[in-house]
């Protein structure tokens, strides 16, 4: 059962060959068993859980159930949900349960989703490895010692190694994307403002967006038309039409022009992780695009900007961490400082307060120029970059990560090289266009990830491209061994 | 030396909305701690700022009642600094773009003279919660029922010469902003309070000296007295060869003295940013132009269209447009009335005074203007006296009728029938022989005894005009 995907098991539900309750127990015994080699979860519901499935069944036998009715999925903890701790994989906030539900967690419960817990994740979403979570490192299905990346590396390990059909995710600089390719499945970054996130604790306001961590193309199709939408509640979200994803799905790709920028093909790319990106783009051509060579000429300086950016904005959004009204507070304090002190060196870990560290820093009299606003106009040349390319192209392609999934503990006392993990996936950040990453081959052994980049809310034509490939492929089909097959 | 002293002034006006700046909690005053702060004023994790619109509007009247631009985009940006009360670590206000700038407003000097003040410009931005530091046992106590309502901080020029001028100024900032009921003007509870940017220099230097800057004034007295307290303490320095330190000071009232804040509470880097989630705020031509066309009649239209149309004198149009209530009172006691001098009088004398014995304000007095208006037509109509009409309001601001009712009940009509009235005159030279005789043989102030009888002997409602007409015919006759 765990085996399907989130369409198949949503076929199967509505034939009633299988009820949500049944689907839910076995996801459950699966983490009940699987999780501790993994730890891909901080927290499992399992009789919230088991209610909803309840509540899923009845509205299945009533005939008032969608596509996602009775599916069971894991929300990147992250995203608040009401009366269940919300840790953000932080000390501070390990004793945080909030009294409201996420947007995204709010939609998805109201197309009958089943949660079955909050996934692991890098603190706060800061980190490609997934290895600064208060609850300890996730490991990849597909190699114990290796990695998931991150930040949503909780998430994307349960739906690779099938302990959920379905994850949600967060995507920051390339915070779905590159996990989602480490662990060989399909991951949606959407549009900066297409997914609301009000509950979403923010890390970097400008560029954190929530997406999806699925098996394929067609379950992200069937998830997004779910989260997406106008929120008041959200300033940044955007009001635009939501269009039929699953329809467009199997388009033809013969008029299609897909762009690929030959700034991803540099150095720094595994050989092997490039040929199965060519191999890739070989399979569209077959399939009738046309595929022409692109610049994106500042592309290059999207890490740094991005670690100027990012950090200026999350060391404002983190000051609400002072231990006076929820989160971690330091015992016994003498006096105010005393209180913003401890609580924060003791409720923050080591790249948190780096990153908080470099903020202040940046946006300080005398270096704001220099570094803050500098590193908006850069961001201004990156999306005029990636404007002018989709003057030409309706769609980009290339690779997801440098590499397939590292060991644990390889990166973690360089921080730049653990930055530089992101190099393909930030500067779509930075430009709040949607992208995805698709399964596209092994490299000795291990999954890595073609990334697709779209115009400003066109989700449909990167859904409709990541669907294609993966009817023409069966690199998404590939499960870890052993016991997570 | 010769001094002049130069003070600026930022106030910050609370603007009147039911709800605050960027969430759906309410703005009431007094509400017990802590009762009016949702998730968003406190800061919690996932929580978002939703501007209110109608904060957007009262800053637009704002800037067209004062001669300013009105940006077409403007930025909310974050002001960071950690302070128990700020929930979230920074504050959202409006820095590099605010929504009003380069605007200007006259104000009126003890000499009764003009004087031009620039607006440099006028900022959105949220008001931090409360820190109580009594009744906590060495503890401090966080009230942020006030954290998130709406301000709109206006900052002027530095063209005001003397605390007279501040408070000149500030007088007319709290009547424009009530005239545009965009703030209650409340400076007790301090929905309108300011910074006093303070220096002096040597009469005729063009460049300014060091300022200090004197927080949280939320009186027009203390404005005064803190500003001349520290204009006397620069030019002291000064004199004595020292130099002024730029710093932020406090106005002890208790004391009348300023003094420094602790170095600490101004030692803030505030790492000023865009704010990124709020979008650019953009305001079109058609809503400035829809906004403009519903302004209400502005202080000094209203107080220009009183002397010209009225009649009045500078002074008598300025205290009856000193607020809206007050001239549309006038205007509504003055429509059917031929003196309007008669309603001013009226209107400034005794009916404020008996507003300020009662401690009322106009929309809870008990004589309404359609009951004021009804009572001088009395006097216009000659059936009562000036004299008698103050008696018969009396009456009404205790609640027994209608000025026709108690002229009525109490037989307070004026005797105008001129036969009647001889009738009485005849009486009172008959009842007053030596009194006539030495008028008579020349003692012509007599004539006012005549009179008193007269009117004690009419109680009071003889026409006095008639009265004087037929006693000196039959006087000197």
């Amino acid at each position: 059962m765990h085996t399907r995907t989130l369409a198949e098991l949503s076929a199967a539900l509505h034939a009633r060959e299988v009820s949500s309750v049944e689907l839910t127990r076995h996801f459950l015994q699966r983490i009940d068993s699987l999780q501790g080699g993994l730890n891909a979860f901080v927290t499992v519901t399992g009789d919230q859980a088991l209610g909803q499935a309840a509540a899923a069944d009845k509205a299945l036998a009533a005939g008032e159930a969608g596509p996602l009715t009775g599916i069971p999925l894991v929300h990147k903890d992250i995203f608040c949900t009401a009366g269940v701790r919300t840790s953000c994989g932080s000390r501070m906030l390990d004793n945080f349960v909030a009294p409201y539900d996420a947007h995204v967690v709010e939609r998805l419960a109201a197309a009958g989703m089943v949660m079955l817990g909050k996934a692991n994740m890098d603190e706060f979403a800061m980190g490609s490895s997934n290895e600064t979570s208060w609850y300890g490192p996730v490991r990849n299905p597909w190699d114990l010692d290796k990695v998931p990346g991150g930040s949503s590396g909780g998430s994307a390990a349960a739906v690779a190694a099938r302990l959920a059909p379905a994850a949600t995710g967060t995507d920051t600089g390339g915070s779905i994307r590159q996990p989602a390719a480490l662990t060989g499945i399909t991951g949606l970054k959407p549009t900066y403002g297409r997914v609301s996130r009000y509950g979403m604790i923010a890390f970097a306001s400008s560029l954190d967006q929530a997406g999806t961590l699925t098996r394929t193309a067609e379950d992200a199709a069937l998830m997004l038309a779910a989260m997406a939408g106008h929120d008041a509640r959200d300033s940044t979200s955007v009001d635009e039409p939501v269009p039929d994803y699953q329809a467009s799905l199997g388009d033809d790709l013969t008029r299609l022009r897909i762009g690929v920028p030959k700034e991803f093909f540099d150095d720094g790319l595994d050989p092997a992780n490039a040929d199965a990106v060519n191999a890739a783009i070989d399979a569209y051509r077959e399939l009738g695009a046309e595929i022409v060579e692109v610049s994106l000429a500042n592309v290059g300086l999207s890490v740094p900007t991005y670690y100027v950016v990012a950090p200026a904005e999350c060391s404002s959004n983190l000051s609400r961490y002072d231990g006076v009204r929820f989160g971690y507070r330091a015992p016994d304090p003498v006096d105010l400082e005393d209180l913003y002190k401890r609580s924060r060196g003791v409720g923050f870990g080591a790249e948190v307060k780096r990153r908080i560290m470099t903020g202040t820093y940046v946006l300080s009299a005398g270096y704001y120029d220099a570094y803050y606003l500098k590193a908006q106009r850069v961001r201004q040349l990156i999306a005029e970059d990636f404007r002018r390319a989709f003057a030409s192209v309706d769609l980009l392609v290339g690779p997801t990560t440098p590499t397939p999934a590292f060991a644990l503990g390889a990166k973690t006392d360089d921080p730049v090289t653990m930055y530089l993990n992101d190099i393909y996936t930030i500067g779509v950040n930075l430009a709040g266009l949607p992208g995805m990453s698709v399964p596209c081959g092994l490299v000795d052994g291990l999954p890595v990830g073609l990334q697709i980049v779209g115009r400003h809310f066109d989700e449909a034509k990167l859904l409709n491209a990541a669907h294609r490939f993966q009817q023409a492929t069966d690199w998404h089909q590939l499960a870890p061994g052993g016991d997570f097959a | 030396m010769q001094w002049e002293t130069v003070i600026g002034l930022e106030i910050h006006a609370q603007l009147k909305t039911a709800s605050k700046i960027f969430s759906s909690a309410s703005t009431d005053f007094g509400a017990e701690p802590n009762t009016q702060a949702c998730l968003v004023d406190l800061g919690y994790p996932g929580m978002l700022p939703v501007l209110n619109q109608e904060v957007v509007r009262m800053a637009i009247v704002f800037g067209l009642a004062s001669h300013s631009s009105i940006a077409p985009r403007s930025i909310f940006a974050r002001k960071n600094y950690f302070y128990p009360d700020l929930p979230k670590g920074y504050q959202i206000s409006q820095f590099e773009l605010p929504v009003v700038h380069d605007g200007w407003v006259d104000i009126i000097l003890d000499d009764g003279g003009r004087k031009r003040v620039g607006i440099t410009r006028a900022h959105l931005e949220e008001d931090a919660g409360k820190s109580l530091h009594e009744d906590f046992h060495g503890l401090s106590g966080i009230d942020l029922n006030r954290a998130g309502t709406p301000l709109l901080e206006i900052v002027s020029e530095p063209d005001m010469r003397s605390a007279r001028e501040a408070v000149a100024y500030m007088k007319l900032i709290h009547q424009l902003v009530r005239y545009l009921d965009i703030c209650d003007g409340n400076m007790q509870e301090g929905s309108l309070r300011c910074d006093a940017n303070v220096s002096v220099r040597p009469f005729g230097r063009r460049e300014f000296g060091t300022r200090a800057e004197i927080k949280n004034l939320n009186s027009f007295r203390f404005i005064e007295r803190a500003i001349n307290f520290e204009v006397e303490r620069q030019i002291d320095i000064l004199e004595s060869g020292g130099s002024v330190v730029q710093e932020t000071r406090l106005y002890d009232s208790a004391k009348d003295e300023t003094r420094p804040m602790r170095s600490k509470e101004e030692a803030n880097d505030y790492r000023y940013f865009p704010d990124p989630d709020l979008l650019p705020l953009e305001i079109d031509r058609g809503t400035v132009d829809a906004i403009r066309a519903g302004l209400p009649e502005l202080p000094w239209d209203k107080q220009e269209r009183f002397e010209r149309d009225y009649g009045l004198s500078a002074y008598d149009a300025s205290v009856l447009t000193a607020s809206r209530d007050m001239a549309d009172y006038f205007e509504a006691v003055a429509e059917g009335l031929a003196d309007k001098k008669v309603a001013a009088n009226w209107v400034m004398g005794d009916f404020s005074g008996a507003l300020n014995k009662a401690g009322l304000d106009i929309r809870s007095s008990p004589v309404d203007a359609a009951a004021l208006a009804g009572l001088l037509s009395r006097i216009e109509d000659g059936t009562i006296s000036g004299k008698i009409a103050k008696q018969v309001f009396e009456a009404m601001w205790e609640g027994e009728g209608s000025a026709d009712a108690i002229i009525e009940a109490r037989g307070l009509k004026q005797i105008t029938d001129s036969s009647a009235i001889q009738t009485v005159i005849d009486q009172v030279l008959v009842d007053n022989p030596g009194q006539l005789e030495q008028y008579r043989g020349g003692k012509d102030k007599l004539f006012g005894f005549f009179v008193g009888q007269v009117m004690k002997a009419t109680r009071g409602q003889a026409n006095p005009a008639e009265v004087n007409k037929l006693l000196k015919e039959s006087l000197d006759g």
